[in-house]
């Protein structure tokens, strides 16, 4: 971004995640963008609605086989301005979030000289491996500000700084950010949009630029070893009773009583 | 952006100044450091459920408090004499209160570089899951969330973790190699026993000087659900509402008596919580809250997959549904097909029988 300049320049990152391969998991359905993820693109688009020209650009991040693409013009149709592909092959284990973090950071550095990225936003977790660690761990590496499980996010270019209401164990938690930020969506963030036909047509001639983990210098080799991915321990349930009388009986049976 | 280039140079020297690489002559037996949680001068349960985790390692146990100078020593007291416990580290500072990850990462950071510890363990809350990762990624070393069992085995120098990936649907047996000489995870709480207190237990007690650093994130406010009820993650019985509940007022008389009566946490499904007839704290499922009770019963609540992943390891489910073929039935041990509406008052006048 230029020295001096009053009038901040935004950009976005949004990290999207596609269903890896995975030993033992039938991958072969149906795939879309992880929810987390759209709850971040559409964020950034309403970004732009609300500072207008204070947001330079959005640009949206996958790792992934060819077919990740189709995520990436799925964000682009709903309002990103163009996409990074950092492609993998399609056998290759699923990047660990470490991994992912690295990689993004590489973008990053990348972005500087185009006037530098303030704003990394990115689901909290993915809903295939269920880790929520990739946009603390960015954060960590840049030394970057924070803001996990975001339900409200405020961004005041003037003071290059950001509010987020945060959901926590038990509550809510507001902090205010100095950016550059890395911000994790929560559901309740936002409703995303659908894209519409007209904005599904354009986003077919939006850029979206293909490079290795190589032509960033980055290793998504796993450090953890998946030996396995097995069926969870199937339950006996499917019980049904006739009455209140029997689910009260069977109650009492398991040792639960009224205790006030 | 003055601050960004700073906390740049810290990071670039902690890089150079790191050692995660160590060489052994014999793999080291286990030392696992427990980043202990606590609120109001408890300490979490979840904490207790990730010291029983870190003691299965088969090792030495460290436990760490952090938090405010008036906070510190009350936890501390009460740590002291947890079965399993090596040695307590504290380190208390005002600025510590929040638990903001930016403010503790170096104090982790510090704590963990060149140090005698093989494993992180924390419980899989939403304050560990914010700042252990950023450590660990400081550290440049990976992190497993949401373990459901861990296996150390000495000879190897390996540690073999299982985790449920896909919203519970696959379970992932997961393997940390000996090279990797910081093995972070995070634990599900409900799937460890907490760790009884043992007034027997000699601790080790040490204090530790706060690592004062600038931190890009300030700290504005926090509110708190409160309420009288059991805490929902512990609870060992539940009662949860879902859509059929029709608003927030119904959801409250429904509710609210059933489990008063049993003494039971009040749980809902999303749908609830999206529309408003409950607070965001009491979603049980993938993205809210995950539990295991004795008892677990589902009031109006179809049984999507993200819900089933947060309430299906319960000891007893009961489910009350008037669709006969909704999916929580499949994994009810006592279902009843009903209104809730003339169900719930009927079950509360024969429970009190």
């Amino acid at each position: 971004m230029p020295h001096g300049d009053v009038c901040r320049t935004i950009d976005y990152a949004v990290k999207i995640r596609v269903n890896p391969n995975q030993t033992g998991v039938d991958t072969n359905v149906k795939h879309s963008m992880n929810p987390f993820d759209e709850i971040a693109v559409e964020e950034a688009v309403r970004l732009r609605e609300k500072l207008k020209d204070e947001v330079k650009s959005i640009k949206v991040v996958t790792i992934g086989p060819t077919k990740a693409s189709d995520t990436l013009r799925t964000a682009l149709a709903m309002g990103a301005d163009s996409g990074i592909h950092i492609e993998v092959p399609e056998s290759a284990p699923a990047p660990e979030p470490l991994g992912v973090a690295k990689a993004l950071k590489a973008v990053i550095d990348r972005e500087k000289e185009k006037g530098g990225v303030d704003l990394v936003i990115m689901g909290k977790q993915a809903i295939d491996d269920d880790a929520g660690q990739t946009g603390q761990m960015l954060a960590g590496i840049r030394g970057w500000a924070q803001a996990t499980f975001a339900s409200k996010l405020v961004v005041d270019t003037g003071k290059s700084e950001a509010s987020v209401t945060r959901e926590i164990d038990g509550g809510l938690e507001e902090v205010r950010c100095k950016l550059p930020a890395v911000v994790t969506t929560d559901l309740r963030l936002n409703e995303p949009r659908y894209a519409s036909l007209p904005n599904i047509m354009k986003a077919k001639k939006k850029p979206i630029e293909k490079i290795s983990p190589s032509d960033l210098g980055v290793d998504l080799t796993p450090i953890f070893e998946t030996l396995k991915v097995s069926e969870p321990p199937k339950r006996q349930g499917g019980q049904k009773v006739a009455s209140v009388d029997e689910l009260v009986a069977k109650l009492k049976e398991a040792g639960i009583t009224a205790v006030s | 952006m003055s601050g960004f280039s700073f906390t740049l140079r810290t990071r670039r020297s902690l890089l150079l100044g790191r050692a995660i690489v160590r060489t052994y002559a014999s793999a080291p037996s286990p030392h696992a450091l427990v980043y202990l949680e606590h609120r109001g001068g408890q300490l979490d349960s979840g904490s207790l459920s990730a010291l029983t985790a870190a003691s299965q390692l088969g090792g030495q146990v460290t436990g760490l408090v952090v938090g405010s100078p008036d906070e510190v020593p009350k936890v501390v007291e009460k740590a002291k004499s947890l079965k399993g416990l090596t040695t307590l580290l504290h380190s208390s500072s005002p600025s510590y209160a929040q638990s903001l990850p930016e403010i503790l990462s170096p104090l982790l950071q510090k704590l963990l570089t060149s140090s005698p510890y093989t494993h992180v363990v924390s419980s899989h809350s939403s304050s560990a899951k914010s700042l252990l990762p950023r450590v660990a990624a400081q550290l440049d070393v990976p992190a497993l969330s949401d373990v459901t069992s861990v296996e150390h085995d000495g000879s190897s120098n390996t540690t073999t973790f299982t985790r449920p990936i896909y919203a519970g649907n696959a379970v992932a047996t997961v393997r940390a190699p000996s090279s990797l000489s910081l093995k972070f995870f995070t634990v599900r709480s409900t799937a460890f026993d907490p760790t009884p207190e043992d007034s027997s237990a000699s601790v080790e007690v040490k204090a530790l000087d706060p690592v004062e650093a600038s931190s890009p994130t300030e700290h504005v406010s926090i509110s708190l659900t409160k309420s009288e009820r059991p805490e929902l993650a512990t609870a060992s019985k539940v009662v949860s509402g879902g859509r059929a509940l029709k608003n927030a007022e119904t959801f409250e008389k429904t509710i609210y008596p059933l489990a008063d009566l049993l003494g039971a946490a009040v749980g809902a499904s999303r749908a609830a919580v999206d529309a408003g007839y409950c607070d965001n704290s009491l979603q049980v499922g993938q993205t809210g809250k995950v539990v295991a009770p004795e008892l677990y019963m589902a009031l109006g609540i179809s049984g999507a997959i993200q819900h089933l992943a947060g309430m299906k390891d319960s000891k007893l489910i009961v489910a009350v549904n008037k669709d006969g073929d909704a999916p929580i039935f499949q994994v009810a041990d006592v279902g009843l097909v009903a209104d809730l509406y003339e169900a719930v008052p009927q079950i509360m006048e024969k429970m009190k029988q």
